[in-house]
């Protein structure tokens, strides 16, 4: 069965190790290698891409290696592909975060 | 497992191995240099390409070179009229009790005889060194540098947490880990700085981070910028991507920023994490955090690298398994068995971590065994940092 990995604990997106396709059933794995949850992807998905492992609503921290990767720019369902698509950078260079101030 | 056998110098550090340093202070005097060097066993020689001048970012790294626990014995190989000489070389050296030898070549009899000079000092330090005898240290006196080149889509998914994992259980035994590359820092620093130990050590991740966005910015680079290559591998932000990049540093609070400017060259003042302030170039990155006292380094890479270094064993690891399949000759770790669930992160870690404790205790790791001794010195422009107000 193909896999994701859950590089940690508070994580609401998981990398798939290999393409997946829509339906098909993914084993989500802990960073201890174990089975945390079986996920079903709701389109098809690339290696090294990530899933949702539940809901998020728009305006939700995107959370990957326990730390926010950025904030999701539209509602994203349980198992549907995260990425530039539907995520946005929280954070603006110094120049610009001194041109706002 | 929680000691190695190392070799204690004169100035009490612990070194893994025992090299013979030569170093030419200008590469004027690097031909004949890595001459004398190639007839003696053990010994290696080094150079920097950054002109005739006596600038204390090349010296530092220079001098903290021949200052590395590896290091058993040292010659300088000066041309003789060169700014940066044999002399500011030795005044930085020699309180370390390590046998230094100084030849000049257009004061001790032009090249050849300078040559014959200088392995003769070497072969001597060889035959000194080689009746060194290994004992008995805790892995607190062990400095470990974390470094990635040549990334994939699998570096921030296998190698580096992996590494990371490992990381964290050395500064665990009381270790010290080092971790450079603040270009790849960028997006990241309020996730470091909440680890930092103190407001000041916060506020100097901060500095380090926004100094290396306004040396991009003034290159016309946007800090946020995500080649086609990270988004198409599924890097969907800088965070992401540079989240990726610093945990092989593992998880544990940041002790300092090393500052490497033409004031100061900090090395770790106490056990646990810091940050260097160094470049993403790999080869030089290494070079540098050796130059800070590290004796061993764990290089990861997605496609594959062949590095090794002049001083310190690198071990190298892969996240991906084609890459391992592809150059296992020459990569020591394929921490690509986590993406098929075989083994999980945690257990590639403590493999890592085993090997750290080998590679210490003498186990060569592939580069070293092909005998590659990578070595480049790091330099900044001064102008360039002054005029933007760094200095």
């Amino acid at each position: 069965m193909k896999k994701a990995i859950q590089l940690d604990d508070k994580d609401n997106v998981a990398t798939v190790t290999d393409d997946v396709s829509k339906g098909e059933q993914v084993e989500v794995l802990s960073h201890m290698g174990e089975v945390i949850l079986d996920a079903k992807p709701v389109e098809d998905i690339m290696f090294g891409h990530k899933l949702a492992l539940r809901n998020l609503d728009k305006g939700e921290e995107i959370i990957k290696y326990g730390e926010a990767i950025g904030v999701a720019s539209k509602p994203i369902a349980m198992g549907e592909w995260v990425h530039t698509h539907n995520v946005e950078s929280g954070r603006l260079p110094t120049s610009e975060l001194e041109a706002e101030k | 497992m929680n000691e190695f056998y190392g070799y204690e110098r004169p100035d009490g550090c612990v070194g893994i191995r025992n090299h013979l340093l030569v170093i030419a202070p200008i590469d004027c005097s690097y031909e004949p240099a890595k001459q004398v060097a190639a007839q003696v066993e053990g010994a290696v020689a080094v150079t920097q390409y950054h002109g005739c001048r006596a600038d204390e970012m090349l010296v530092n790294t220079l001098i903290g070179t021949g200052r590395n626990p590896n290091v058993a014995g040292i010659l300088l190989f000066g041309l003789g009229c060169e700014v940066l000489t044999n002399d500011i070389l030795m005044e930085g050296l020699k309180d370390t009790g390590k046998s230094i030898e100084s030849i000049i070549i257009q004061e001790d009899g032009g090249t050849i005889k300078s040559m014959e000079k200088g392995v003769r000092a070497l072969q001597r330090m060889a035959q000194e060194v080689g009746e060194l005898r290994r004992e008995t240290f805790p892995l607190s006196e062990l400095t470990l540098a974390v470094e990635c080149g040549g990334s994939d889509a699998t570096s921030g998914l296998a190698a580096n947490p992996a590494v990371g994992v490992a990381a964290d259980r050395l500064i665990e035994e009381g270790g010290t880990v080092i971790f450079s590359e603040p270009q790849e820092m960028i997006g990241t620093q309020h996730m470091l700085a909440r680890r930092a130990v103190s407001e000041k050590v916060a506020s100097d991740i901060y500095e380090m981070i926004e100094k290396q966005e306004k040396r991009l910015s003034a290159m016309g680079v946007d800090s946020r910028y995500m080649s086609k290559g990270n988004i198409d591998g599924g890097l969907t932000t800088i965070e992401e991507k540079s989240l990726g990049a610093i945990r092989k540093g593992g998880t544990k609070p940041i002790q300092g920023v090393l500052w490497n400017t033409w004031d100061r060259f900090d090395l770790p003042d106490e056990p646990g994490l810091y940050l260097q302030d160094g470049t993403g170039w790999d080869v030089p990155s290494v070079t540098h955090m050796v130059a800070a006292g590290a004796q061993m380094v764990c290089f990861t890479s997605g496609r594959g690298s062949t590095t090794g270094h002049a001083v310190a064993p690198v071990i190298k690891i892969t996240g991906n398994p084609k890459t391992y399949g592809n150059l296992e000759d020459n990569i020591d770790i394929n921490a690509g068995t986590t993406l098929d669930g075989s083994e999980s992160l945690n257990s590639v870690g403590r493999r890592i971590f085993d090997e750290i404790v080998s590679v210490a205790n003498g186990k060569k790791t592939k580069a070293e065994a092909l005998g590659f001794k990578d070595y480049v010195v790091f330099g900044r422009s001064r102008a360039a940092e002054r005029l933007l107000g760094h200095c």
